[in-house]
């Protein structure tokens, strides 16, 4: 039988495709900027060969704790809006902590993106692992000597 | 809101919605009906396809109303390959088609129809030298579109219709997007089939209609009663076909003025743009265009952000990309012109339209001047 109380009402605002909260990292993106190679405990260049998005990530360590993050990214909002909360996340993480981080932890954070969004948060998690995968090796080899 | 995407859809021009309402009130009438408010419906039918056919210089029976320009694409495409299949299994297109055209053709394809895609210049333009080679004794069909939708690039028509008429191949074109924005004649261009759309000249969506040149063959792929001289079959939306009448016809008689100004309306915007800002690439300038459309590519950002960025401040333009479900759904229009995958990731389409002003280019240009240096200073590119 039908059912009038499951009938959909009509929309009371505008849909928005993303969420404020990802609006706002969009349109104020945290940790943007670029570190010098002295500065950068650990550097990464990520790209996502499928949609063509890339971003460059720098981590500042100190005892073991990432006390800065630097990125930047030529992508879409939804490259750029996580890649900005995975900074958030990350910065005051220790290594052990932040290689735990990950792309379902930015989407929590935001309180969810649209569904064919999710990728892009793939983009900045990876950057981190491979900037703190970077920031290992120069530890083991500067051990060596 | 300032809307930039007219050659997405277009908001009902006002007259349009008066002449469709009493067709949705009082005149309800289906036009196969015996009683009065039949024959008026059927009356009114025949009305709006004389007004269609005096717009682009066809007879009235030549008009078969749709619902729309993919509709009329499947049409034209389906309903000639199938009627003449004991004649030749080869068809001719080109890179740059509407997704209602290559689509369609892949589809064909899985049934052993043989497709050759035209390939196009740096400047978006199929070469009709390149129709001529591609013809072999099975070629049936040639289905090229009069402007692209991306670019506003207007296709060599009267050149490959000449050459499909001189060996007897059957010509389509899909004319949604030069239709209301250039002076179209059908008896002029040489060809056969014509697909019109109606929501992209301020009428309906949902309506339109296919140009078929007396004798061309046909096979229909909607069956039923006997609706649209057997081609079309379903009970006609007149409402709609009123509107979209109505609305051509308006689109024909302001279309030498408008034309004019959209175009000065579009070099404002291509001229602000070039000058205020670094890095950026307008498509197809070097060819003609319909006057609304500018593809503009912006350096080592993303469309997508460009977008969200106007958006945000009530302009509304579209991208040729959009990246989904981790994959870049590249525009295949711009990759077919030769330009770089990462530029293409860039390009924006701005389509201007009736209620833009000067004053709304002006306001764009400022958006993009802020927008592009913000996203340059994000971007890692």
């Amino acid at each position: 039988m039908y059912d009038k109380t499951k009938a959909p009402v009509e929309p009371e605002r505008p849909i928005l495709f993303y969420n404020e909260t990802v609006i706002d990292h969009f349109t104020k993106p945290r940790n943007v900027g670029e570190m010098s190679e002295e500065e950068a405990d650990g550097f990464s260049l990520t790209g996502d060969p499928e949609c063509g998005d890339q971003m460059k990530l720098w981590i500042k360590v100190e005892s073991d704790k990432i006390v800065d993050i630097k990125f930047k990214s030529f992508g879409c909002p939804g490259a750029i809006a996580t890649s900005s909360m995975m900074t958030v996340l990350a910065k005051g993480k220790t290594i052990e902590k932040a290689i735990q981080l990950s792309d379902d932890d930015v989407i929590e954070a935001f309180g969810g993106i649209p569904e064919y969004k999710k990728h892009c948060s793939l983009l900045g998690t990876n950057a981190l692992h491979a900037a703190i995968r970077d920031y290992q090796q120069k530890q083991k080899s500067s051990k060596k000597k | 809101m300032i809307y930039l995407d007219h050659n997405a859809t277009t908001p009902v021009h006002p007259q349009v919605v008066n002449k469709m309402i009493p067709y949705l009130k009082q005149n309800f009438g289906n036009p196969s009906s015996f009683y009065r408010i039949g024959r008026e419906a059927k009356a009114v039918l025949e009305n709006s396809r004389r007004k269609v056919a005096l717009c682009i210089g066809a007879d009235a029976d030549e008009i078969v109303f749709t619902s729309g320009g993919t509709e009329s694409d499947n049409l034209a495409i389906r309903g000639v390959v199938r009627a003449l299949k004991n004649r030749g299994n080869h068809m001719i297109s080109s890179s740059i088609e509407h997704h209602a055209v290559l689509q369609t053709c892949f589809a064909l394809e899985k049934d052993d129809v043989r497709i050759t895609y035209l390939p196009v210049d740096s400047e978006g333009m199929v070469n009709p030298d390149d129709v001529l080679k591609s013809i072999t004794p099975q070629t049936v069909l040639i289905s090229v579109m009069y402007a692209n939708n991306e670019t506003g690039v207007i296709q060599p028509i009267k050149k490959i219709g000449t050459i499909a008429r001189e060996r007897n191949i059957v010509f389509h074109t899909d004319a949604v997007q030069a239709v209301g924005k250039i002076p179209v004649n059908v008896s002029e261009i040489n060809v056969d089939l014509m697909s019109i759309s109606g929501h992209k000249i301020y009428g309906p969506k949902g309506t339109g209609a296919l140009y078929i040149r007396k004798g061309t063959p046909m096979i229909p792929v909607l069956t039923g009663g006997h609706h649209e001289h057997d081609l079309r079959a379903g009970t006609e939306n007149i409402a709609g076909v009123v509107g979209f009448a109505e609305a051509l016809t308006l689109a024909t008689e302001s279309l030498e003025h408008e034309s004019r100004r959209l175009e000065s309306l579009r070099d404002r915007l291509e001229e602000g743009v070039k000058q205020r800002i670094e890095a950026v690439q307008i498509n197809g300038r070097n060819a003609l265009r319909v006057p609304n459309t500018t593809s503009i590519s912006f350096m080592s950002i993303e469309a997508e952000s460009i977008l969200l960025h106007l958006d945000l401040k009530g302009i509304c333009a579209s991208s040729g990309s959009a990246c989904t479900t981790g994959s870049s759904d590249s525009s295949h229009v711009l990759l077919s012109m030769g330009i770089a995958q990462q530029v293409t990731q860039g390009t924006l389409r701005f389509s201007l339209g009736k209620e833009n002003s000067a004053e709304d280019i002006d306001i764009t240009i400022e958006a993009l001047v802020e927008i592009t240096e913000k996203l340059r200073e994000i971007s890692s590119l």
